[in-house]
């Protein structure tokens, strides 16, 4: 009651007190030079009211003996301050009445100006008395004060509390933050409070943020999609720059081929001429793409490992320090349930979540009969391992089928035929991980752990998948060479030709002009791996989008309509709406990227597709999860922290990127096509970058860097380096644990009383 | 109830942002809908305490479990009868608010999950707290002995000192870590 009585006579004189105060501040020490003594007596019956309010409220609030010194003297001060304010304030009214009553006046204007002077002396005294260190300590206790101001929101105290710390401190920041700072301060607090004041929508720290919903959270943190947006959009952003400072200058179109326009687009590597030189910019072509293709794999791995570093700071001591029981206990109500029937839905789940976990718990401590759970694993593995083997097969059988459909000549197949094999790779990444599903059933174990297994197994799959897949491309790439000897051959039988045909009598023959396009083109090995690069993918979204299509949202239609006139309960028995599957479509993600990786060094413009692709696969996955999903049962993350995941993409990553390093550095390019042309190895065009645009002394260091007898001792350093790194780091956890587990013998033993104590005293 | 909104002074309103998680435009709605918690002859809408069965009929308040522990908790009357003033208001909803810290809501938290006010949870405590969580119909409480059970995994998770309670730091040493919270 008192406080509010307070508060509200604060209210009355807020109005006329503030602005007083706000100008008053910036008065104190101007008003010396120039302030008028004029008066009117109305003045000085106003000043000893507000006076004395304010002399009652700063007696309240000191604290030490000091500043309840300097606030008596202060006081004297603040009165003649509040008279001069009065006097200002009134001046226009009071400038007539000057004027009439000029003669009295001067006996109190005289006496005034005295009374000023000695305020004036005396806050030079008190400046003056004030030593050095006790100014320090003043500075030091308005700071406190600030930091307490500026810390009030976030402690939990009663509004009226803080209230009055609040204005508490303001006033003591307000009075001493003057006679310190001389003015600066003053002014700066001035502003401060005139911003905050202009900008009352938005003051510091109170702009809402936005949060991601519960039930969205897990996949908001395991779904890369944005990660992955943002490095696809860079490796697309460097390729497509890269491409269009050469465009203007591609001469030649190529004879069009059955095999559409866009072979020779930029899509593809053969598009790109092997000049050296392009330009008025003398823009390196074939260098620029050799590096821009190393260059973005290099940055991939870094972002990769940077997040990987990131991650493992951040997920803090222990992954161990899972309160599992806590949390179902503590954070498993949702405040934002105001609906009765929604709320009894909560109860019952969170009392079959107690329930289950109890269970589980009890479970887990039984030894139940370990070696039929051993053989079933056993067996489990052995079934999955075929599964693998029969799928790696499948793929090779059916690649080289679609080979030899290619020697018949392409127009002589079905739809199916021609794109068999992509078709069956998209398949099998359908069907196997639902077959790995079943398998795991077997094994019994915790959830968790099995799906770190199932993660493992679709991992492999689509590696062996891959691989398969490659080593099939190989025997494609070597078909396409042998053909290209013997087109080399052709060419040179035809060009003696045609130069035979016109050197007749005469021995300096005019030079024979050969149309470009007329020549033959060799095939081109890179073109036709990119376009088969290009072509998994298609399928592989084409695939994706039917399976949502069908397998989610058919079915969901179906369960809806068909529930009315079933036997039994379609919605809650067998097929129900489908879950949403973060951990698949985590994985598609990065099967997605290593697909690309793969291709992006033959098809440049592969990364620009799929970020397409990305986009649309976003909206249409989102308006499948709200329209026909259900969200999980049981959400269990794969590990405690998020690098299970980065860590499979950089195994992907190594993995994607090792067939291209592959044939970089073995298969010699094709001799008419791509920006390698006529080059023993790609990697030639290094050479002679450093031949001939580099000074002489800079091609010999690089090949003294570049001699083996340096590079494997580097190698051996790096080596005993990551041990040595290794076994620090494992001695600086086990560091840790001794520590925790001193702790708590120390809280244990010596000071559970106090911990309590200063508990209890946190309540207000 | 056309004016109320500007009966809300500048000076308080600022006052109010610079103390809670607020921002104007959630203090005006607050202040409007404590407004019409009043009845007809309550005008003061910045004094009055408005008792807590009257708090309890808001739609958000209703369902909750723990309706009535909040309203304990963020009480400043004397008789600590759960009444609610406009000040006490806000600082149910700041807490509560998306900005507020969570060294803020675990705070809070932690006092609101204390039955018995003594500063720490002990079983009584733990086991008021689950029988809140599962519902007051028999089909969904739970077992004596799952209760046991439940209550002694609880306290080996997180109780550091083993002192057969959890205390505020242990509490947000748990709330901490869990993934709800990680921003």
């Amino acid at each position: 009651g008192n406080e509010r009585r307070k508060g509200a006579s604060r209210a009355e004189e807020g109005e006329s007190q503030t602005r007083p105060e706000r100008i008053d501040r910036g008065r104190r020490k101007r008003t010396r030079s120039h302030q008028d003594t004029k008066g009117s007596e109305g003045d000085e019956e106003v000043q000893p009211k507000i006076q004395s309010g304010r002399a009652a409220k700063t007696r309240k609030h000191t604290k030490n003996e000091k500043t309840r010194k300097k606030e008596e003297e202060e006081k004297a001060e603040k009165g003649e301050g509040k008279e001069r304010h009065g006097k200002r304030k009134k001046t226009s009214a009071s400038k007539k009445e000057r004027e009439e009553v000029g003669g009295k006046h001067t006996m109190k204007e005289k006496a005034q100006e005295v009374k000023r002077k000695n305020i004036i002396q005396q806050m030079n005294c008190i400046h003056n008395s004030l030593s050095s260190e006790e100014l320090e300590k003043l500075k030091e206790a308005v700071d406190e004060r600030k930091k307490l101001i500026q810390a009030l929101r976030g402690k939990p105290w009663p509004i009226k509390k803080k209230c009055v710390i609040l204005r508490e401190s303001q006033e003591f920041v307000e009075k001493y933050e003057g006679a310190l700072g001389k003015g600066k301060g003053r002014k700066l607090y001035a502003y401060k409070v005139l911003m905050s004041k202009a900008l009352m929508g938005r003051p510091y720290g109170t702009i809402p943020r936005k949060t991601v919903p519960r039930a969205e959270a897990t996949s908001a943190m395991d779904f890369a999609v944005l990660w992955d947006f943002g490095v696809s959009c860079i490796i697309t952003l460097t390729l497509t720059t890269s491409c269009f400072l050469q465009w203007p200058f591609h001469a030649t179109f190529r004879k069009m081929c059955f095999q559409g326009y866009a072979q020779y687009s930029v899509l593809f590597y053969g598009y790109y001429n092997n000049q050296r030189a392009v330009g008025w910019l003398k823009f390196r072509m074939p260098l620029s793409y050799f590096l821009v293709g190393v260059g973005t794999v290099a940055y991939s791995y870094m972002v990769v490992i940077r997040t990987m570093a990131r991650n493992a700071n951040e997920s803090g001591v222990g992954d161990d320090n899972s309160f599992n029981f806590n949390w179902r206990m503590f954070t498993s109500w949702d405040y934002l349930i105001g609906n009765p029937e929604t709320a009894d839905n909560k109860f019952a789940s969170i009392t079959t979540s107690f329930k289950e976990a109890i269970l589980e718990e009890q479970e887990s401590q039984k030894d139940d009969n370990i070696h039929l759970t051993r053989f079933l694993r056993v067996l489990a593995n052995f079934l999955v391992l075929c599964c693998l083997a029969g799928s790696g097969y499948l793929i090779y059988f059916v690649v080289r089928r679609s080979q030899k459909f290619a020697l018949d000549g392409l127009e002589n197949h079905t739809w199916w035929e021609r794109n068999e094999v992509n078709m069956v790779m998209s398949l099998l990444g359908m069907f196997c991980p639902m077959l790995f599903d079943v398998i795991s059933a077997l094994e019994n174990y915790h959830p968790r752990v099995a799906l770190q297994w199932q993660l493992g197994r679709i991992f492999a799959l689509f590696l062996g998948n891959l691989y398969t897949f490659i080593i099939a491309l190989m025997d494609e790439i070597n078909l396409k060479r042998e053909e290209e000897n013997i087109i080399k051959f052709n060419i040179t039988v035809w060009e003696a030709s045609l130069f035979n045909g016109t050197v007749s009598v005469n021995s300096t023959a005019p030079p024979v002009t050969i149309e470009p396009a007329d020549v033959p083109r060799g095939p081109c090995w890179e073109t036709m791996v990119g376009q088969e690069f290009v072509r998994l993918i298609i399928s592989d979204t084409m695939t994706t989008y039917i399976t949502l299509l069908i397998g989610d949202f058919l079915r969901a239609v179906l369960v809806r309509f068909l529930n009315y006139c079933w036997c039994w309960d379609l919605e809650a028995g067998f097929p129900s709406y489908s879950e949403f599957d973060v951990s698949g479509n985590v994985l598609g993600l990065i099967f997605n990227q290593g697909m690309i990786w793969m291709g992006a060094f033959y098809a440049p413009c592969l990364p620009a597709l799929n970020v397409l692709r990305l986009h649309v696969s976003m909206y249409l996955q989102c308006w499948a999860v709200m329209c026909c999903n259900v969200p999980q049962e049981r959400v269990f993350k794969a590990s405690g922290s998020n690098n299970f995941y980065m860590a499979m993409l950089l195994v992907i990553l190594f993995l994607s990127t090792l067939p291209a390093i592959y044939t970089i550095v073995t298969i010699p390019p094709s001799f008419d096509c791509g920006p390698f042309s006529g080059k023993q190895r790609m990697f030639d065009v290094i050479q002679e970058t450093l031949e001939s645009d580099f000074p002489a002394w800079f091609g010999k260091v690089f090949s003294y860097a570049s001699n083996p007898g340096l590079v494997l001792p580097f190698m051996l350093l790096m080596v005993l380096a990551i041990y040595y790194l290794q076994s620090t780091s494992k001695s600086y956890k086990e560091a840790n644990m001794e520590l925790k587990k001193k702790l708590q013998t120390v809280v244990q033993n010596m000071f559970p009383p106090l911990v309590q104590q200063s508990c209890f005293n946190v309540y207000f | 109830m056309g004016t109320t909104a500007s009966q809300l002074g500048k000076d308080l309103l600022s006052e109010y942002q610079e103390l809670t998680f607020l921002t104007k435009q959630e203090i005006l709605l607050a202040y409007k809908r404590f407004s019409e918690l009043l009845g007809k002859d309550e005008k003061d809408v910045l004094h009055e305490r408005v008792p807590m069965d009257r708090i309890l009929t808001l739609p958000e308040l209703k369902s909750n479990p723990f309706r009535k522990r909040i309203c304990y908790v963020f009480s400043t009357s004397d008789s600590k009868n759960g009444s609610l003033t406009f000040e006490d208001f806000l600082d149910l909803l700041s807490a509560f608010s998306d900005s507020a810290t969570m060294e803020i809501k675990s705070h809070y938290a932690f006092r609101i999950f204390d039955f018995d006010d003594d500063g720490t949870l002990d079983c009584g405590d733990l086991e008021k707290l689950v029988n809140c969580l599962t519902g007051e119909t028999d089909e969904t409480k739970l077992t004596a002995e799952e209760m046991r059970q439940l209550i002694s995994n609880i306290l080996e998770e997180s109780d550091i000192d083993k002192d057969g309670t959890v205390n505020l730091s242990e509490f947000q040493h748990v709330i901490s870590r869990s993934p709800d919270f990680v921003r």
